[in-house]
């Protein structure tokens, strides 16, 4: 894992001390509200429905035992206990007081974290793959490269007040496993046919109110100039984006307005003198931080033996864990969608829990998925059924991967000030009523995603299944979406209709699973049987 | 009847404006028709709330406060997956208020 160097720290800490100061300045009344907020802001300190929230960087989704363990002492000390893991791999606190926020950014300057850049127009958290450094398909660990990006984006003065914020995914597997293509930009390492690394950029991508898959603008930079490319892309949404209408401030609105080719052709201008200009990291910064990340010391001769007997642990293995890159080794995906839970959110003991598993069995590792699930990396084969054990016994070992139960959904109305209707009991009620009806496993691979209002944080353009809570004259109301895809071959998701109140949307999701179920052909899922057989069975069934 | 509410400066907490206070309670509300403004850059002036704001709400027969959005109910009680967290945790019924 990256370690902070005495920059990294410096910045943070210099950071926590202005903020400190802010902050007394607005509690003694010496800043007024409209003064404080873009500062506070700009420290992931939001004003939502109940209280403060603070929103906290997980650096593309990487933790350490001891950071995650810092992550339930602040849910103790400073919360109401629990945290929300959030579809950016952060995690978000609900109940936050002004006057501790300064003590909780120095408690996590501590253990090399912080909260800056994860809100405001700038360049937001550097998302990534969840599984990087430990998938059996990726052509290189893709984290090194995020961490370049990140002290690249970090503090940079050109784009802190861009026309709106700027998402960055960075994935080096063909798998995409981070949504690439629905970022402003995407970038995939990749390998051409000399075997040297570049990086492939898809620009232009996004969901919110105007859903966009970002096209591939360039297929090879090499890496002794990501940066600069990188820069490029930024400066010519900086120089021409609109700052005239929010909704339309987005990158992928210039991209689309320009066209692909026009905004290709801008960015090449602006590279080529960016190129005079000298601003690339030397190459052995890039080595500096790859050796942050090399393989931890994996047991040369492990076993790849399991032991499935028990029925309960041989369906956590076929469902929650994901083939290593090492022999021996597996990755664990624990599951934070419990049948009838909050998405997202664990208990301070459950954030507690997991870091000392981590501990034992995944080399100190830890990541958060834009699932909202949590991942150990690193497991020896021969450890995991120990481990499900232990994870079983905190209810934190439910085998619901990437099925209907595995639930995205935002905060929704229950916590944010932008949201339009509830999410999270929409998704208690879906879990509860497959679970009842014993139709999980049938139904197989299923990705289903709840937003509570446009903005889509709970990313309902992209699930198989989509659900998007809308006010109908002060009146929660759902509508479906069928069809979305947020992996290598992404699309975005289709409204059937009208929309359903919140028992209705939940029958509605069980008619559609029932259109899949009896037209399905062999090995199809829900995804594979809607692009075959089209809306129109699905439309029938449920409004008829 | 048009209530006030907005959100404590220090701790967050959503307060309702009383008539000469800010309550986390929305049954202590008051009626602030036609004067909403003045309370409420009085008050933000004073650093006793951040962000007021004035909402349609109605009298309820058991003597009670209902804001007309959901979205302020929700704000009364608290978060309606989390009873435990609400102001009315003992109150099985809590929930079907908001809805």
């Amino acid at each position: 894992m990256y370690k902070y160097d005495q920059y990294d720290q410096a910045m943070v800490d210099t950071r926590v001390a202005e903020f400190r100061d802010q902050t007394q300045r607005r509690l003694e009344g010496k800043l007024s509200e409209d003064q404080f907020k873009p500062l506070r802001l700009q420290n992931g300190l939001y004003l939502q429905l109940h209280a403060y929230m603070l929103r906290v960087a997980v650096p593309y989704g990487t933790l350490s035992s001891a950071q995650m363990h810092m992550l339930a002492d602040i849910a103790d000390k400073y919360d109401r206990g629990y945290g929300h893991f959030t579809t950016r791999q952060n995690i978000q606190y609900n109940w936050i007081k002004l006057e501790d926020a300064p003590d909780i950014l120095a408690d996590l300057a501590t253990v090399e974290m912080h909260a800056i850049q994860t809100s405001g127009n700038c360049i937001r958290n550097i998302s990534s793959d969840q599984f990087a450094g430990a998938a059996a398909d990726e052509i290189a660990d893709p984290r090194p490269y995020a961490e370049l990006l990140r002290q690249w984006s970090s503090f940079h003065p050109e784009f802190l007040a861009l026309p709106r914020k700027f998402k960055i995914a960075v994935i080096a597997s063909q798998t995409d496993r981070a949504a690439m293509k629905l970022h402003d930009i995407g970038i995939r390492i990749v390998k051409n046919e000399a075997g040297e690394l570049g990086a492939a950029f898809y620009v232009g991508g996004g969901m919110g109110r105007t859903p966009m898959i970002a096209p591939c603008i360039k297929e090879f930079v090499p890496l002794d100039q990501l940066i600069t490319y990188s820069e490029a892309c930024l400066r010519v949404y900086n120089r021409y984006g609109r700052r005239d209408n929010k909704y339309k401030a987005r990158i992928k609105i210039l991209v689309h307005e320009l066209g692909k080719d026009e905004y290709t052709r801008q960015v090449e201008e602006e590279f080529a003198h960016l190129q005079t200009q000298g601003i690339e990291p030397p190459l052995a910064e890039l080595e500096r931080i790859k050796a942050h990340f090399a393989d931890p010391a994996f047991e040369a001769a492990a076993s790849d033996d399991l032991d499935l007997s028990d029925p309960g642990f041989a369906l956590w293995v076929e469902r929650n864990c994901v083939a290593h890159k090492q022999p021996g080794y597996i990755i664990a995906n624990i599951s934070l969608k419990p049948v009838g839970g909050i998405p997202g959110d664990a208990s301070a003991e459950q954030i507690h829990l997991m870091a000392d598993l981590a501990k034992a069995y995944s080399f100190d590792e830890l990541r958060v998925t834009h699932a909202q699930n949590i991942v150990l990396p690193h497991v020896k084969k021969a450890d995991l059924h120990a481990l499900w054990q232990k994870l079983d016994a905190a209810g934190l070992g439910t085998a619901n991967l990437d099925t209907v139960e595995d639930i995205i959904a935002c905060p929704g109305l229950d916590y944010c000030s932008l949201a339009n209707a509830r999410s999270i009991p929409v998704a208690q009620k879906i879990s509860q009523r497959f679970a009842e009806t014993g139709k999980t496993e049938t139904l197989g691979e299923l990705k289903l995603k709840i937003s509570g209002c446009i903005n889509a944080c709970g990313h309902h353009h992209a699930g198989h299944i989509g659900i998007l809570g809308v006010d109908r004259k002060g009146v929660e109301n759902y509508q479906l979406l069928l069809g979305g895809c947020e992996g290598d071959d992404t699309s975005l998701g289709q409204i059937t209709g009208p929309g359903f109140d919140e028992d209705g949307i939940v029958g509605a999701v069980e008619t559609a699973t029932n259109v899949y179920l009896a037209n399905r052909q062999d090995g199809e899922r829900f995804l594979d049987t809607y692009r075959r057989i089209g809306m129109a069975p699905f439309k029938e069934a449920l409004y008829g | 009847m048009k209530i006030l509410t907005g959100n404590d400066l220090k701790t967050g907490a959503v307060v309702w404006w009383t008539g000469y206070d800010w309550s986390i309670h929305v049954e202590d509300a008051v009626d602030v028709d036609g004067e909403a403004d003045a309370i409420a850059a009085r008050e933000e002036g004073a650093r006793r709330v951040n962000g007021p704001y004035a909402i349609d709400a109605q009298r309820e027969d058991n003597g009670g406060v209902r804001p007309a959005h959901i979205k302020d109910r929700i704000r009364a009680l608290g978060p309606t997956v989390r009873p435990d967290l609400t102001l009315k945790p003992a109150d099985p019924n809590a929930g079907n208020w908001v809805i």
